[in-house]
């Protein structure tokens, strides 16, 4: 182990640490202040002669003169147990409740390691999270990973622990199963009221103890929010991998986590790509989404489910932006639907799951499945088109089809995608919802569902 | 040997690596990690590393191996997935597990796999580069010919089961001199293989998607943008063409991409049946998956392996299809490499050599007359590029840069996925440049009345549009029938030519005959409806005709069953004369 007392410039986070040698890019240091305090850092930049170090917290108190560096010779790694399952770790995964140091079983890479896309197994479990607008039209499956865009003031943490409490694999024989299922969940800039309603609501219903929580809170050190999520990862990963449990791993918010990005890359003076993020937000982001998934061979999957608040609810913000090219899907909440009180408010139209398919369907939920998600879809968009137009020249110019339509939209609405917050709808109830509310229209709107599945699951529903 | 001086992420630097030039490929510290020399100054070389460089430490050795990076060609590409710089998946799947660790090597091509090699040059014959010297059955459906790399005569060449690296056969050159052949050869994948003549595009590529081979047809050996924001269906279309199009080989490079998408393709592909051969796809296909979290600097790469590749089976005379998914990824990681050499950036901090580099990469599609005695064999490489414009607006360089070279432009709209119009490309925005010099094509190959067909089609789109404008401002009640009706004929246009399921069985493909049917069906209707329009029938009772209800199910006939649509026709007649308007 080395140590230095050679610090020469101090920059925002950065430290700079001149006549070392033979330092690992990556490597994590220890950082002794002139207080005896002690910072943990990471090697950002290493050559002969100087060592760029990233400080994790501020470097407030840290002085040219009296400080030490101390390079620990690996990387930054996490010691994994399933002892971890009910406790809760502070964004540098040090235990933050009064419990005692967890014993590793093994001690990970944080960065973990890309996934061999041959050694992926193709995720296909149907995931029933008891949400219509989710189920029906926007199919969750074990491995996927799925953020929900959001806004500042939407109820997107309702909407995620709604999910987690929900959420099971319902069988083929029907009945469905929580068994070896964990919750990792990291809370990434947040506050601490935030925090406190996810931890409340994994109290009450007992998910707490088949979760594993890692808290960096708003006034947490923002470098530390580059971690965090890693260390969540990592968890899941082992848990998953080695302990064959299905784990959902819950970020929120990555956009704290991109601002974090942004604030190292303009302390490291780089030139910036779009709005001042760095131009590798993509390929970094990408190693975080990309940790879920199934491999072969093993029975635990990680499915990730992200929330993001998009800055001025702007779709095309780079951080909302590069997550959509990287998810698979997105779940997008609108404040049109929340000013009208209808809870969950997903918007569905730019809402997409883009492994549905493969969670869908006959054996899996059911047949007429994909035509009335797609049915759904049509006449939904084709309603509030119509809700424009009826606002220009009035809805008596309106043929009677439009009408319909107008209505549909209407009580799509109301009854499809409201359902509050404690409504746990199984699949067949949202299937036959959709089909319900289809019977107004004549048979040959329906061009999306096939004529054997409209006589044999929507012919019940018609007055005539 | 050279010593490694600095690292900053992917891009390292050495000081004294003897010999080294630009372009080499390098083995970089303890672990011998692999990376190419991108730049010289002085003593110093800066190298992009295909590998993680967590750990490594200045003072560890780095090495040039004093070649470019280069590929493998040779037997057994087919049905392999590799990542960017061609290391076998399933290989280091299999050596290193589930997860791909650093250092790790493997051969792109099994060495110890015989293959059955058949002669076909003679002993004593004169061959020049490209003559097939002989076959390897390679899959079911795909035989591999084995061309010379030199001019020269034919010493001997044997028959039998050889590895990749067993002599097969011997050619002396001018010079007398004898040169050993063996099954596989390598080429520097940033350099293109020549051919001997490159042809105009005069034949199309039919992928059997409508709106594509009606509207937009694309050619052999041509090129393809299609750029749409996230959600807007390139991964979907990408399949498809990868699926359905009529060429005998796919090249499918995920370049930055997910990497459950690439397991899709994985598993899919091996189940499904190409139309014509009946045999599985993936015997006909090349992966090459570079997912997003997988090293940029391999990212980079990855598109020259897939294209080398392609190049190669074009030489056997093949019609390949590259598909690349997404050029952006490519872009964004020529633009990372770009800032941490510190190079002084271009437009939206992309390198300033982008439009060039897109150029170049676009240029080497084609349909050529392949080298080698033979001047009859053809073949081409036609590329089929996504694109991922930041927030769909395809103001920005990747786009603008790619659109200069392409020659058919795909739109993808985001308000048409929303509704879930698949495939959701726009119509109006939409071009192919090919369409003029296809024609001839289609006059002879599926209709004469083709042209007028698809012109009349498309003008009525147009009309629509600015119907739609007018019905914005005045609602759809105050057209005048006459114009209701193009409405309508336009609304089955849109919905039963133009929307096309990539999950519907039968609806996934479509022959030309089809398609043509379908569309002649659809016009029919139009032409009735708005003659007995004129003749002052009413437009409801044309819209309550039964028989919408099965020009909408056309697509869904099987090809089989064709001759039903095209008795449709008669019927449609049938319908408007019982509404007494001849």
């Amino acid at each position: 182990m080395k140590e230095y007392k050679t610090v020469t410039k101090i920059a925002g986070p950065l430290v700079f640490v001149e006549g070392v040698n033979d330092i690992g890019y990556g490597e994590i240091v220890e950082i002794q202040l002139p207080s005896g305090e002690r910072k943990k850092g990471q090697v950002l930049d290493t050559q002969k002669g100087l060592a760029v170090v990233q400080v994790f917290g501020t470097t407030a108190g840290i002085n040219l003169e009296d400080t030490t560096v101390k390079f620990l010779g690996e990387t930054m790694q996490i010691g994994v147990s399933s002892d971890m399952l009910g406790r809760v770790f502070n964004g540098l995964g040090e235990p933050r409740d009064k419990g005692p140091a967890i014993i590793p079983e093994k001690r990970l890479d944080i960065n973990g390691a890309p996934i061999n896309p041959y050694a992926r197994a193709e995720p296909r479990d149907f995931i029933q999270t008891g949400i219509s607008t989710i189920d029906g039209l926007n199919t969750l499956v074990r491995g996927q990973k799925l953020p929900i865009f959001s806004g500042s003031g939407l109820p997107h943490n309702q909407l995620a622990v709604q999910i987690a409490r929900q959420a099971k694999v319902v069988s083929s024989t029907g009945k469905g199963g929580k068994d070896q299922f964990a919750v990792v969940f990291a809370a990434v800039g947040i506050t601490h009221e935030e925090a406190s309603f996810f931890m409340r609501d994994f109290e009450k219903t007992g998910a707490l103890e088949r979760a594993v929580l890692f808290l960096n809170l708003a006034d947490d050190p923002s470098v530390e929010r580059i971690i965090t999520p890693r260390l969540a990862l990592t968890t899941a990963e082992y848990l998953a991998y080695e302990k064959n449990m299905h784990v959902l791993v819950i970020i929120t918010d990555m956009t704290n986590y991109c601002e974090a990005l942004r604030e190292i890359a303009s302390a490291r003076e780089e030139v910036p790509g779009r709005r001042g993020y760095p131009g590798y937000m993509y390929t970094d982001l990408s190693t975080i989404y990309e940790r879920a998934g199934r491999i072969k061979g093993k029975d635990g999957t990680v499915t990730q489910l992200s929330i993001l608040t998009m800055p001025g609810d702007d779709i095309t913000h780079p951080i909302a932006d590069l997550t959509g090219y990287i998810t698979e899907g997105q779940i997008v909440l609108g404040r049109d639907l929340h000013r009208k009180n209808i809870v969950p408010p997903v918007d569905v139209l730019p809402c997409l799951s883009r492994l549905m398919n493969l969670g869908i369907g006959k054996d899996r939920t059911r047949e007429d499945h994909r035509g009335m998600a797609d049915q759904l879809y049509a006449a939904y968009a084709t309603g509030r088109d119509l809700r424009s137009l009826s606002a220009v020249v009035g809805e008596e110019a309106l043929s009677a089809t439009d009408k319909t339509y107008l209505k549909f939209a209407d009580v799509f609405e109301k009854r499809f995608i409201a359902q509050g917050t404690h409504e746990d709808r199984t699949i067949e109830q949202t299937l036959e919802l959709g089909w319900e509310m289809l019977a107004m229209f004549p048979e040959s709107e329906l061009k999306r569902l096939k004529k054997e599945f409209i006589e044999k699951y929507g012919k019940k529903y018609r007055k005539n | 040997m050279g010593i490694l001086h600095r690292i900053t992420g992917p891009v390292v630097e050495a000081r004294d690596v003897a010999g080294a030039k630009m372009y080499d490929v390098v083995k970089v510290g303890n672990e011998r990690l692999t990376g190419e020399i991108i730049k010289m100054v002085g003593n110093t070389s800066t190298i992009q590393v295909y590998e993680e460089t967590n750990g490594i430490r200045p003072g560890e050795p780095v090495e040039t191996t004093g070649e470019p990076l280069s590929v493998e060609l040779g037997p057994g590409l087919l049905r392999s997935i590799y990542d960017g710089i061609q290391r076998p998946l399933d290989v280091m799947a299999a050596k290193g597990g589930a997860f791909i660790t650093r250092g790790l090597s493997a051969n792109s091509l099994d060495r110890d796999k015989k293959w059955e090699f058949v002669p076909v040059a003679k002993s004593g014959q004169a061959v020049k580069i490209g003559d097939v010297l002989g076959t390897v059955q390679e899959t079911e459906i795909i035989v591999h010919k084995i061309m010379a790399p030199f001019d020269g005569k034919v010493k001997d060449i044997k028959a039998g089961k050889f590895t990749v690296e067993e002599q097969v056969c011997t050619i002396t050159n001018a010079a007398g001199k004898e040169q050993k052949v063996i099954m596989m050869q390598r080429w520097f994948v940033r350099k293109s293989r020549p051919a001997a003549e490159r042809f105009d595009p005069n034949i199309p590529l039919i992928t059997g998607q409508r709106i594509v081979d009606v509207f937009f047809p694309i050619a052999k050996g041509g090129s393809v943008c299609i750029p749409g924001p996230f959600g807007s269906g390139k991964t979907v279309t990408q399949h498809q063409f990868a699926k359905w199009s009529d060429t005998q080989i796919v090249v499918y490079v995920g370049c930055g991409e997910r990497g459950n998408e690439m397991t899709e393709v994985l598993t899919e592909f091996p189940h499904l049946e190409d139309p014509k051969t009946k045999k599985p796809l993936m015997d006909r296909t090349v992966l090459i998956a570079n997912t997003s979290n997988m090293p940029v600097a391999a990212r980079e790469a990855s598109i020259y392996t897939a294209v080398t590749i392609a190049e190669y089976y074009r030489d056997m005379g093949y019609d390949v299809a590259l598909m690349a998914d997404s050029t952006s990824r490519w872009a964004e990681a020529m633009r990372e490499i770009g800032g941490r050499l510190e190079e002084m950036p271009g437009e939206e901090g992309y390198p300033a050599y982008l439009a060039r580099r897109l150029a170049e990469f676009y240029e080497r599609a084609g349909r050529v007359r392949c080298l080698g005695t033979d001047e009859t064999r053809t073949g081409s490489v036609t590329i089929i590029g996504a694109v991922s414009p930041p927030g769909g607006d395809i103001n920005e360089p990747v786009s603008q840069n790619t659109l200069r070279v392409t020659k058919v432009f795909l739109a993808l709209d985001a308000s048409l996925a929303q509704r879930r119009h698949f495939p959701a490309f726009h119509w109006l925005r939409s071009y192919s440049l090919y369409t003029d010099t296809l024609d001839n094509w289609y006059i002879q190959n599926v209709s004469s009345d083709w042209v007028d067909l698809r012109k009349e089609a498309m003008a009525l789109l147009q009309q629509e549009a600015e119907l739609q404008e007018i019905v914005q401002l005045v609602g759809p009640d105050a057209l005048p029938e006459k114009e209701q009706a193009v409405m309508v004929s336009t609304k089955m246009l849109r919905e039963d030519l133009l929307q096309q399921s990539a999950f519907h069985e039968v609806d996934t493909y479509s022959s030309m005959k089809k398609q043509y049917l379908i569309l002649r069906n659809i016009l029919r209707f139009h032409h009735r409806a708005i003659a007995a329009v004129e003749l002052g029938v009413q437009l409801k009772r044309i819209m309550e005709l039964p028989i919408r209800e099965r020009i909408a199910r056309m697509k869904e006939v099987p090809e089989e069953k064709l001759s039903e649509v095209d008795f449709l026709g008669s019927e449609i007649d049938k319908a408007f004369d019982g509404l007494g308007a001849k």
